[in-house]
């Protein structure tokens, strides 16, 4: 048992994760205890029932939200975004992170109701992936550029962006025109060094390039 | 043990300053240029923005700083684009800032310089790929002098500012013009052409 583990009690957080699952018994998908951390994965219809209780029950007052990150699973699951929410209980020294699985074309109820740090944390994840929150006082960008047009943090969205900011003499202002990238981004990835001596880069990716046999 | 047994008040002006000295005591007026004047007043007297955008910024400071102390060149950060010359670039610049630089690059008083410091503000540096960042500050103002690092060091500013003041020194502050004389020889009693009296004052 390691210094960490005797100041770490892991049962409080299964006792958190016991009682939320025999509470909401169809509103959680799935629930996991890694790494001393408690993820839970809830329905989107269920999600504010489920961080009011996290909130308001004694046993836990989870009072504080941390922060709200979205994911993009372009290609890989059918409904695209997760949004992550990341509690904090200060009065009993917990954290738990409460995920929902939202697709492009639908909302998530927005947590404003619950805690006011919603309010932003929504409007970053709208700004970065476009993902829309249902019932959000306010939901417009909030860090990029006005006028941007698309969401950064997607997988479909180009490393370099689509418009690059210049000043245009004749109009007298600084405007925008479509990125030129006179070089292409290089990954400089010390893993492969093949790549960069020969160009070819199934070298790298094939183990058996050279053989056990070669080097006997 | 070395002592210095004699020191001499001549050892320590240096050349310049002993023949301004030398002309001042014999005849008692010194002969120079006028761009040689205003070029000195104003290398001498450089006034930088603050425009901190990021963590060079903190280098900004420290040069501004007691242990490097950048007044000591005459440099003396002001609050305002208009009381300014120099504008420091000091960090990354964002699309969405770019156009309150230019604003603010507009609104101050000519002549003008900017420092660009820092990878970022050369060419994006970190951010060069990034699609929310200007790939370079010289996108947005005519830059003066770039100084390299991230961040650069606060010595590495000051030796940027005597970049500056170098390339000022050197910089005519009027505009010459040659000064178009008649083509033909005119006979005695005839009246000289008429020129254009703004050809010979010259544009300023």
């Amino acid at each position: 048992m390691t210094h960490i583990d005797k100041l770490h009690d892991s049962s409080k957080l299964l006792r958190v994760e016991e009682a939320v699952v025999n509470k909401f018994k169809d509103s959680i998908t799935h629930s996991a205890y890694v790494n001393r951390e408690l993820t839970m994965v809830v329905r989107k219809k269920d999600l504010l029932k489920v961080l009011k209780y996290l909130r308001d029950d004694r046993r836990f007052m989870f009072k504080c939200l941390m922060d709200i990150c979205g994911v993009d699973w372009l290609g890989k699951r059918d409904e695209r975004f997760d949004v992550v929410y990341h509690l904090l209980s200060v009065h009993k020294n917990m954290r738990i992170r409460i995920k929902v699985s939202v697709a492009e074309d639908e909302a998530v109820p927005s947590a404003f109701e619950l805690f006011d740090a919603a309010n932003w944390f929504e409007r970053e994840a709208y700004d970065m992936f476009g993902i829309s929150f249902e019932n959000h006082p306010d939901l417009r960008r909030i860090l990029c550029d006005y006028g941007f047009d698309g969401y950064p943090l997607r997988k479909d969205f180009p490393l370099v962006g689509k418009v690059e900011a210049y000043y245009d003499n004749d109009l007298k202002r600084v405007a925008y025109k479509e990125v030129d990238m006179p070089q292409e981004f290089r990954r400089f990835d010390e893993q492969s060094p093949w790549e960069a001596m020969t160009g070819n880069a199934t070298l790298a990716d094939n183990p058996n390039t050279f053989s056990e046999e070669e080097f006997k | 043990m070395g002592v210095i047994t004699k020191v001499t008040p001549e050892a320590l002006v240096s050349e310049g300053e002993s023949a301004l000295q030398d002309g001042m005591r014999d005849k008692g007026y010194v002969l120079t240029t006028v761009d040689d004047v205003v070029n000195w007043a104003r290398a001498g007297s450089i006034w930088p923005m603050t425009f901190g955008l990021a963590c060079c910024a903190v280098e900004m400071m420290h040069s501004a700083a007691s242990r490097y102390d950048m007044e000591r060149f005459g440099t003396l950060f002001r609050p305002s684009p208009r009381q300014s010359d120099l504008m420091i670039v000091a960090g990354t610049l964002t699309n969405k800032m770019a156009p309150a630089l230019r604003k603010v690059y507009d609104q101050m008083p000519e002549p003008r310089y900017v420092i660009s410091m820092g990878s970022c503000a050369n060419g994006g540096g970190y951010y060069h790929h990034s699609y929310s960042v200007v790939r370079g500050c010289d996108r947005i103002i005519p830059v003066d002098v770039y100084v390299p690092g991230c961040p650069p060091t606060a010595e590495a500013v000051i030796y940027g500012v005597l970049q500056l003041q170098k390339k000022i020194k050197r910089t005519p502050v009027f505009k010459r013009q040659a000064i178009e004389k008649p083509q033909y020889a005119y006979k005695d009693g005839e009246k000289a052409p008429y020129t254009n009296r703004e050809k010979h004052v010259g544009e300023v």
